[in-house]
């Protein structure tokens, strides 16, 4: 909200097209034991195993350029999270390569490391048993802030925030949404130049949703940074993201502008209306499908194609108080996308199977 | 990037130095951190003494029982007083909790943060380890300093300044030496998920080997099938007596000359070979990591 503007930090018309993060073919597998259920199987898988291969990540090509903020959506287990440990440098790809600012990042180089940081929903680089403060001037040494640079980042962080009377207390008597403002902080002191956040509003309430949100948009917007946040809250990427992936069984769906989604992938518009007096029996039906009539409210879809035709006419057959014209729901959208790229793979992974019999 | 954060950088990147300071204030946050649990440790402190009292009444009956004033060189006296000295080394050479919490880092996932950020895991839980001790010591000091009072007749004359010398060096050696060792065997979590049978196992040797149960120069007489070589001789060259027995019997005088230099040698030997398995055993197990725990 009021962040104070350093004016001398990022030149903010410079290098938007220069590409931090570059990913080719990458390809993550891992093997794991099939457990069957019973006694009997758990004395055999002592002697033999059955393993099985997930696909966590097939061949996925992703290019991102500095400052840009690129939301990850997709169902559990799409592979989000094993995307942001691959561009972290976690774990190693089975396949395909990376390169984040300049780096490999399993390479696991400090110069690498000192430029990047990683917010993961839950887990906590801030000490539990100590007040945040004391992480914080942990970070100061071991990513070598200046001090006097600290000092004015800090303080920025915090006082954006809100957190000041939070600072000295243990962080494990602080409540999860006051933990991850803290997280917030201490992974920004270093000013890094590229942000992952997995899942950084999970589970938080509105009001911590909305100030995270506020929060990042604004260090982004100063800073240039370049973010990558997987996600399962529309919220979240409404608020945030120009650019938007979707991912299911380890592969991009779609890679585009929110925007775009709502183009591609509706083909009607949500009227909603206000009427007089509740219409008659089969009144509205014919301007459009699944209507839902609840005494003087009444919504139903329309056609994008036929809307411009249908709407005065519905509008003239009523007596209409008030009109709204919305999208499908961004949630309904999405949930659709993965739905039918689930059923996709199945079919494929039954060809593949009949093929091979 | 612009060239001010560029340059801002390189002004703070003043290498070693600036490694050193970040060192420090793990220690620093360390010591902090187990502070907080000043009962825990209080307790820890005075349970560590129950086991040498058994110790004590054991040996005592052994010797009540037979009409021997020496066993294998150590008279009753000799017997407590190595005992005592035995959990001198301990409270230097054990590690409570290093290996099973390297392994549940490794399990759980939180070891994923000394990946990301630019830290050196290994230095950290040495830092933290040192803190641990320090802490440790300062609680235990009062009890440690009157047992070791009230048991003061027990001991033989002190000994000279350079066998002094040499047994601090042999402690601090220990110190090291079992911190690589029990570092090493957590770090096997990267390929068995659970360690504690392996642990537990380890345990085992380690309490007969150490000297931690009996001197290991109680095994002199013990033939292992090769001519002239002892099973003493045999553990002589295994790391484990360093960890408890070594110092001990150094305070006693019973190592001296070219024995104890040679000793010297074999637990730094041990010392640098378990750096190097420590960091190669970490390097292979992130290069496997695969980021367990979500």
């Amino acid at each position: 909200m009021f962040w104070p503007i350093l004016p001398h930090m990022y030149n903010s018309s410079e290098t938007k097209s220069d590409r931090v993060i570059e990913v080719n073919d990458l390809t993550k597998e891992y093997r794991v034991y099939d457990k069957p259920e019973g006694l009997w199987a758990s004395v055999r898988g002592l002697f033999h195993r059955e393993n099985r291969t997930i696909h966590a990540l097939r061949g996925v090509n992703l290019s991102v350029g500095r400052g840009e903020f690129l939301a990850m959506l997709g169902p559990n287990g799409a592979g989000k999270t094993t995307f942001l440990k691959l561009l972290s440098g976690i774990i190693t790809p089975t396949r395909g390569n990376a390169s984040v600012l300049g780096h490999v990042p399993w390479d696991r180089a400090d110069d690498f490391r000192r430029r990047f940081a990683l917010v993961m929903g839950q887990k906590n680089q801030l000490w539990w048993d100590l007040p945040a403060a004391e992480s914080f001037r942990l970070h100061q040494e071991i990513y070598r802030i200046e001090p006097v640079r600290f000092a004015q980042i800090h303080d920025e962080l915090v006082d954006m925030l809100g957190v000041s009377r939070l600072l000295g207390q243990p962080v494990r008597e602080l409540s999860l949404g006051e933990r991850m403002k803290l997280e917030l902080i201490a992974a920004l002191l270093h000013e890094p130049e590229v942000l992952f956040l997995d899942e950084p509003t999970i589970g938080l309430d509105v009001v911590a949703q909305h100030t995270i949100h506020e929060f990042l948009r604004h260090v982004q917007k100063q800073r240039s940074v370049t973010v990558v946040l997987t996600t399962h809250y529309m919220k979240d990427v409404a608020a945030l993201c120009e650019r938007v992936v979707v991912v299911t069984e380890g592969s991009i769906l779609y890679d585009g502008s929110l925007e775009q989604i709502v183009d591609r992938f509706t083909t009607h518009k949500i009227v909603t209306l206000d009427l007089e007096q509740p219409p008659a029996e089969g009144e509205i039906e014919k301007f459009g499908f699944s209507c839902e009539v609840r005494g003087p409210r009444v919504s139903l879809r329309i056609d994008r194609a036929r809307i411009a035709d249908v709407l005065p006419k519905l509008l003239a057959s009523q007596q209409v108080r008030d009109v709204s014209v919305e999208d499908v729901p961004l949630e309904e959208i999405v949930a659709g996308l993965f739905r039918g790229a689930a059923s996709r793979q199945l079919n494929h992974d039954r060809e593949q199977g009949a093929s091979l019999a | 990037m612009s060239a001010h954060t560029e340059s801002s950088r390189l002004r703070v990147s003043y290498g070693w130095l600036s490694g050193l300071k970040s060192w420090w204030r793990m220690l620093i946050i360390c010591l902090e951190e187990r502070l907080a649990y000043r009962t825990d440790f209080a307790l820890g402190t005075v349970m560590r003494f129950l086991p040498i009292v058994t110790q004590v009444f054991l040996w005592t009956a052994v010797f009540n029982a037979s009409d021997r004033t020496d066993i294998a060189g150590y008279s009753r006296d000799n017997i407590v007083a190595y005992y005592l000295l035995a959990m001198i080394t301990r409270a230097f050479s054990s590690m409570p909790g290093l290996a099973g919490g390297i392994s549940r880092s490794i399990r759980d996932g939180s070891v994923k943060k000394y990946l990301i950020q630019p830290v050196d895991y290994i230095g950290f839980l040495l830092a933290s380890r040192i803190a641990h001790k320090l802490v440790y010591y300062i609680v235990a000091m009062l009890p440690f300093v009157s047992v070791l009072f009230f048991c003061r007749s027990y001991f033989p004359p002190a000994p000279d300044g350079l066998t002094i010398v040499a047994y601090v060096l042999s402690l601090l050696l220990s110190f090291l030496l079992g911190f690589f060792l029990e570092a090493t065997l957590g770090m096997i979590a990267f390929w068995f998920l659970e360690v504690s049978s392996i642990i537990f196992a380890y345990m085992l040797f380690q309490y007969l080997l150490s000297g931690h149960m009996f001197p290991i120069d109680m095994l002199a007489d013990i033939p292992t099938g090769l001519a002239g070589v002892s099973l003493a001789d045999v553990v002589r060259f295994l790391p484990f007596e360093y960890t408890a027995y070594f110092p001990a019997a150094v305070w006693l005088g019973k190592i001296t000359g070219w024995e104890l230099v040679a000793g010297l040698l074999i637990e730094l030997t041990w010392l640098l070979v378990m750096i190097g398995v420590c960091r190669f055993v970490w390097w292979r197990g992130t290069k496997r990591y695969s980021g367990f725990g979500g």
